[in-house]
């Protein structure tokens, strides 16, 4: 069966043949920021559902942002960006509203600063759960797991704050509550999966750009969404993080974007360290035997 | 200015030049120009090469490590280098360097555990690292390699210096010397095995630097705690890792290329330069006088030492800026995509083409 097969590129080692019946299908998010309209009512069924304590940042002079990033505090994050952009009708804008600007401004109406106009990107940004994810290879005591859904959680009972998985994250997800001590993160509301029911965030989004269900099926629907917005003429509409041959080996929360990664604070290029352990390996080898024969020269080598 | 020129990956990674109609001064000798010629992208009047970022914020988080872990390099160092050197001096027959050296290195290896575990969020959980060993966790390795060159080397000192034991110390002596080794190094693929680019980009060299570093601090221990000219095996080792030392942190700056700029300014290039005079000057006080003065080997081993830990801070401190830093983690991992060295995560053109080009709801699921 091609379900069958599609499913198996989207598998971790430690899923689910850790799980062997009681395995579920790998469950996800797609966030298609395309029809995002930035209300952060993600943010605030998180917080709630999840009992996270306040992080009030204040005003950031950074957009509609007061939220900033992910972490220990923030479990989605609503990014803004106002971008400038060349208003003519040869960029994608439809000829009637060409001409009903044309008509303002020859009555004197500025309508746009030269010529230009702004366009406002906003994207409900959250824990990847990377399908190769550094956080839990790195992580020394197992609290952080795979969960039967293919999901990546952190065991509040075990974790003992070592800090580790928090420089392993490309994405810079994971952060170390001051008062608490721990580590903490999105776990994809593990709560309510094992309840079948959907994540808060994903309940709570208006518009449905944050969508949540089976990996396999969501990517599906989101190439179909890429390719309706490519022939809409957004060109730079591209899906991130949905593609088995990146530096994570995909994600279980891909996104589809209207303009290149970094612009939403996301790396181009995402890479789970782990991939490299071996070499890294080997140089603490080599040194360590590069030491043993430093030592054994300067006891051996002159005089006693 | 077709779609073709912005909607495929193989196009953004042929890394031809083009120019783009758009704009007639944007030049798009970057592969990624190609990406950057839609016309509705603000950032398409920025220079080329420029980094584009979310309003400056970092991409990474900077790890929670305080003032402990780099200190923690070092007396791990210390306690591994002079288990070595402790081990071979007793195998060639020089007892009282031996003896001294043992003591060293229980010193360096007693007060390690206390400064991890008061790093922990939750100090009192401090046994969850003995829960699992996983070899993709440097952490989870390294504390495995602590517990059992703690254990080895506290045999061994005790023995060196009562006598008891003589039975098990015979195993645990060499035990004790071997750990020492990927005690000293295995702390480089700690940080190397994060995402910060200047520690993950260094993994070839770090854990030679920290391997010098622990040659150092025990060479000069071993110097300090014998009576001037009765340690010339110690004064080798100090010597030969303090002039190791500076190349290797230059060739390290280097071989980091972008990324290696963070060891040029700010905290991590103070340290660096901290570590560059101590290091040159221990070393010389110590060649010169080192055997005729009992001061002045204390003195070269106490600048030798603080050489050491400044460099491990310098670099400790460096990931922080490399972290913090959006440049230089976009930066390079952009570049990488147009040169076509590696896919990048995203995705423009869509696996399969749209047969119903409308703009209507996705197809019906479940």
């Amino acid at each position: 069966m091609s379900a069958g097969s599609k499913l198996e590129t989207l598998q971790t080692h430690a899923w689910p043949s850790t799980y062997g019946e009681h395995a579920k299908p790998r469950m996800g998010f797609f966030t298609d920021t395309s029809v995002c309209i930035g209300c952060k009512a993600c943010e605030v069924a998180c917080k709630e559902w999840n009992q996270i304590p306040m992080s009030i940042k204040g005003f950031s002079g950074k957009s509609y942002d007061n939220t900033l990033d992910l972490g220990a505090n923030t479990w989605r994050h609503v990014a803004f960006v106002e971008q400038q952009v060349p208003a003519g009708v040869e960029d994608g804008a439809s000829l009637v509203e060409a001409a009903a600007r044309a008509a303002a401004m020859e009555a004197g109406v500025q309508t746009y600063q030269e010529g230009e106009g702004i366009r406002w990107l906003m994207a409900s940004d959250v824990c990847k759960h990377c399908t190769r994810a550094a956080c839990l290879e790195v992580c020394p005591t197992g609290a952080l797991f795979r969960t039967e859904f293919g999901t990546v959680v952190v065991q509040e009972d075990v974790c003992n704050g070592c800090g580790y998985c928090v420089p392993a994250c490309p994405f810079g997800v994971l952060d170390r509550r001051k008062e608490d001590g721990r580590v903490w993160k999105c776990t994809l509301c593990y709560d309510r999966l094992k309840d079948d029911r959907e994540p808060a965030c994903a309940q709570a989004c208006p518009t449905n750009s944050i969508q949540f269900g089976e990996l396999a099926e969501l990517r599906e629907r989101a190439e179909h969404r890429l390719g309706q917005l490519q022939n809409a003429g957004q060109e730079k509409a591209q899906l991130y993080l949905a593609d088995e041959d990146d530096g994570i080996g995909g994600a279980g929360a891909f996104f589809l974007l209207l303009d290149d990664p970094e612009v939403y604070g996301l790396p181009p290029d995402p890479v789970d360290t782990v991939r490299d352990v071996g070499a890294i390996w080997s140089g603490a080898a080599m040194a360590a035997l590069a030491l043993a024969a430093g030592i054994a020269t300067a006891v051996f080598g002159g005089r006693r | 200015m077709t779609a073709a020129d912005g909607t495929s990956r193989t196009t953004a990674a042929d890394g031809t030049s083009r120019t783009t109609t758009a704009d007639g001064t944007t030049r798009t000798t970057e592969a990624d120009g190609a990406a950057r010629m839609s016309a509705a992208d603000g950032a398409a009047r920025s220079d080329p090469g420029e980094v584009r970022s979310y309003h400056g914020q970092p991409v990474l988080k900077e790890p929670v490590w305080t003032w402990e872990i780099p200190l923690y390099f070092f007396t791990g160092g210390v306690a591994g280098g002079s288990a070595g050197l402790a081990y071979l001096s007793q195998v060639r027959g020089d007892e009282e360097l031996a003896r001294r050296a043992w003591a060293a290195a229980l010193a360096g290896i007693a007060v390690s555990p206390a400064l991890l575990a008061s790093d922990l969020g939750r100090p009192e959980r401090f046994l969850n690292m003995l829960r699992m060993f996983k070899v993709t966790s440097p952490m989870s390795v390294g504390s495995w390699i602590l517990s059992g060159a703690g254990a080895s080397t506290t045999l061994a000192a005790v023995n060196a210096w009562t006598g008891l034991f003589p039975r098990t110390s015979r195993i645990a002596k060499p035990v004790a010397a071997i750990l020492g080794l990927p005690l000293s190094t295995y702390t480089a693929a700690l940080l190397a095995n994060t995402a910060v680019p200047v520690w993950h980009e260094s993994d070839k060299l770090l854990p030679f630097i920290f391997g010098s570093g622990a040659a150092l601090s025990a060479g000069a221990i071993g110097v300090a705690v014998m009576p001037p000219g009765r340690a010339p095996a110690a004064r080798r080792l100090a010597l030969g890792a303090a002039v190791l030392e500076g190349p290797l942190m230059e060739l390290m700056t280097h071989r980091a290329g972008e990324h290696g700029k963070v060891y040029r300014r700010g905290v991590p290039s103070r340290f660096a330069n901290i570590s560059r005079a101590c290091v040159i000057g221990g070393a010389a006080l110590l060649y010169r006088r080192g055997n005729s003065s009992r001061i002045a080997a204390i003195a070269s081993a106490a600048l030798l030492c603080a050489g050491a830990l400044a460099t491990r801070w310098s670099i400790f401190e460096a990931g922080f800026s490399s972290a913090r830093d959006p440049e230089n983690v976009i930066g390079p991992q952009r570049a990488a995509i147009q040169r076509g060295e590696r896919p990048g995560a995203a995705r423009l053109k869509p696996r399969s083409a749209v047969t119903d080009p409308t703009m209507g709801s996705p197809p019906a699921t479940r």
